[in-house]
């Protein structure tokens, strides 16, 4: 059987070349399946290097303004939703609070930051009561003017519309349905979206933290 | 006849005449709850709606005595874009179930008429095209729970 690396009749000098270039290509291919393994350990999608860091400046549900440096050292899960929308911003809020309560140490560290995308009608003080209502530790509300609000949906390409309003005045506002999680130095790690489950999101995050 | 199989002939015509009451609707609701939100902001409840019928039947309305308006409504999620949308009416297969759910059919409360917290229960009736009208408990539970 012929030398997969040799061919007939060829000098040792490029039979070491070509050695030299499968091997390059091996480390390559084992390089890129060590990659992979690695990135098949995170259940969400991992955005790393695709996304830009965590930057904003906004007004907390306190009444006082809230920007990214200050979240420094804290993990930052940041979902855009409106307090107006009974159905699945609450279902997602519930699913995060739940996984961070299943690690009460390690969710000292992390922050759930609710982003309005219906500035007009949410107020920090309605964004506090509704915040409160899923986790009062470790989520906070952000609300802002529309040209601050909309400088951060752009940002991660977070797109919303509010609907005409009704006879009442009450609309609906379509928005994106993702949750951008960034690790302790704001950089972007992974996207998740409310079909994702409670453990999913749990196993997540603490292997997040756990990066240091 | 004694006194006691007396009393328990009368307790199994009570117990009969439950049951034929209960089977002869032929529409019934299980599983229903309200997720509570503070400040009266719209709440959604959740239920799941049984068909025991032979033939398709419309739900064509829901009223609350609780809430001013109760509407049915459909989170729809299109790319990574989620809106919520009012729904006219909803078909109940025969012998067939709707399961209404999170990111997915809901009824809206708005306008509650007294005050509601979670621990209470409140009450949604139900129409369909058939004529029966049917009464759904509701749990109100508080805002973190999922379902």
């Amino acid at each position: 059987m012929q030398h997969p690396l040799r061919r007939a009749g060829e000098p040792p000098a490029r039979t070491l070349r070509r050695c030299a270039a499968w091997l390059a290509g091996a480390v390559l291919v084992l390089g890129l399946s060590a990659c992979g393994a690695k990135s098949q350990s995170w259940q969400l999608d991992d955005v790393e290097g695709h996304l830009p860091d965590l930057s904003f400046s906004l007004m907390a549900d306190n009444g006082q303004p809230l920007r990214a440096a200050d979240l420094k050292g804290k993990i930052a899960i940041v979902y855009f939703g409106y307090t107006h929308c009974p159905d699945i911003c609450p279902e997602t809020m519930a699913k995060l609070s739940q996984a961070l309560s299943k690690d009460a140490a390690g969710a000292a560290d992390m922050r759930i930051l609710f982003i309005s995308v219906d500035p007009a009608r949410d107020t920090p003080a309605s964004m506090h009561a509704y915040v409160d209502a899923f986790d009062s530790k470790h989520a906070i509300g952000l609300t802002g003017s529309p040209s601050d609000i909309e400088a951060i949906a752009k940002r991660y390409r977070v797109a919303y519309q509010a609907d005409k309003p009704e006879g009442a005045g009450s609309y609906e506002v379509a928005h994106s349905s993702g949750i951008y999680i960034f690790d302790r130095d704001g950089k972007a790690r992974l996207l998740a979206n409310g079909n994702n489950t409670v453990d999913q999101l749990a196993h997540d995050l603490q292997q997040l933290a756990q990066q240091g | 006849m004694t006194s006691l199989s007396r009393l328990l002939a009368s307790l199994l015509l009570a117990t009969t005449g439950t049951l034929a009451m209960a089977q002869s609707a032929t529409l019934s609701t299980s599983g229903g709850w309200v997720r509570w939100l503070p400040a009266q902001l719209p709440a959604a409840g959740y239920l799941t709606v049984t068909n025991n019928g032979d033939k398709p039947v419309d739900l064509i309305g829901i009223t609350s005595p609780d809430y001013g308006m109760a509407m049915l409504h459909q989170t729809t999620t299109e790319g990574s874009t989620s809106k919520m949308s009012m729904v006219g009416k909803l078909t109940v297969p025969a012998h067939g179930k709707v399961l209404f759910s999170p990111g997915n059919y809901h009824v809206m409360l708005e306008q509650p008429k007294h005050a509601i917290v979670p621990g209470d229960s409140i009450q949604l009736q139900l129409k369909f095209s058939n004529g029966e009208t049917v009464v759904a408990p509701m749990p109100v539970k508080p805002a973190g729970t999922t379902q």
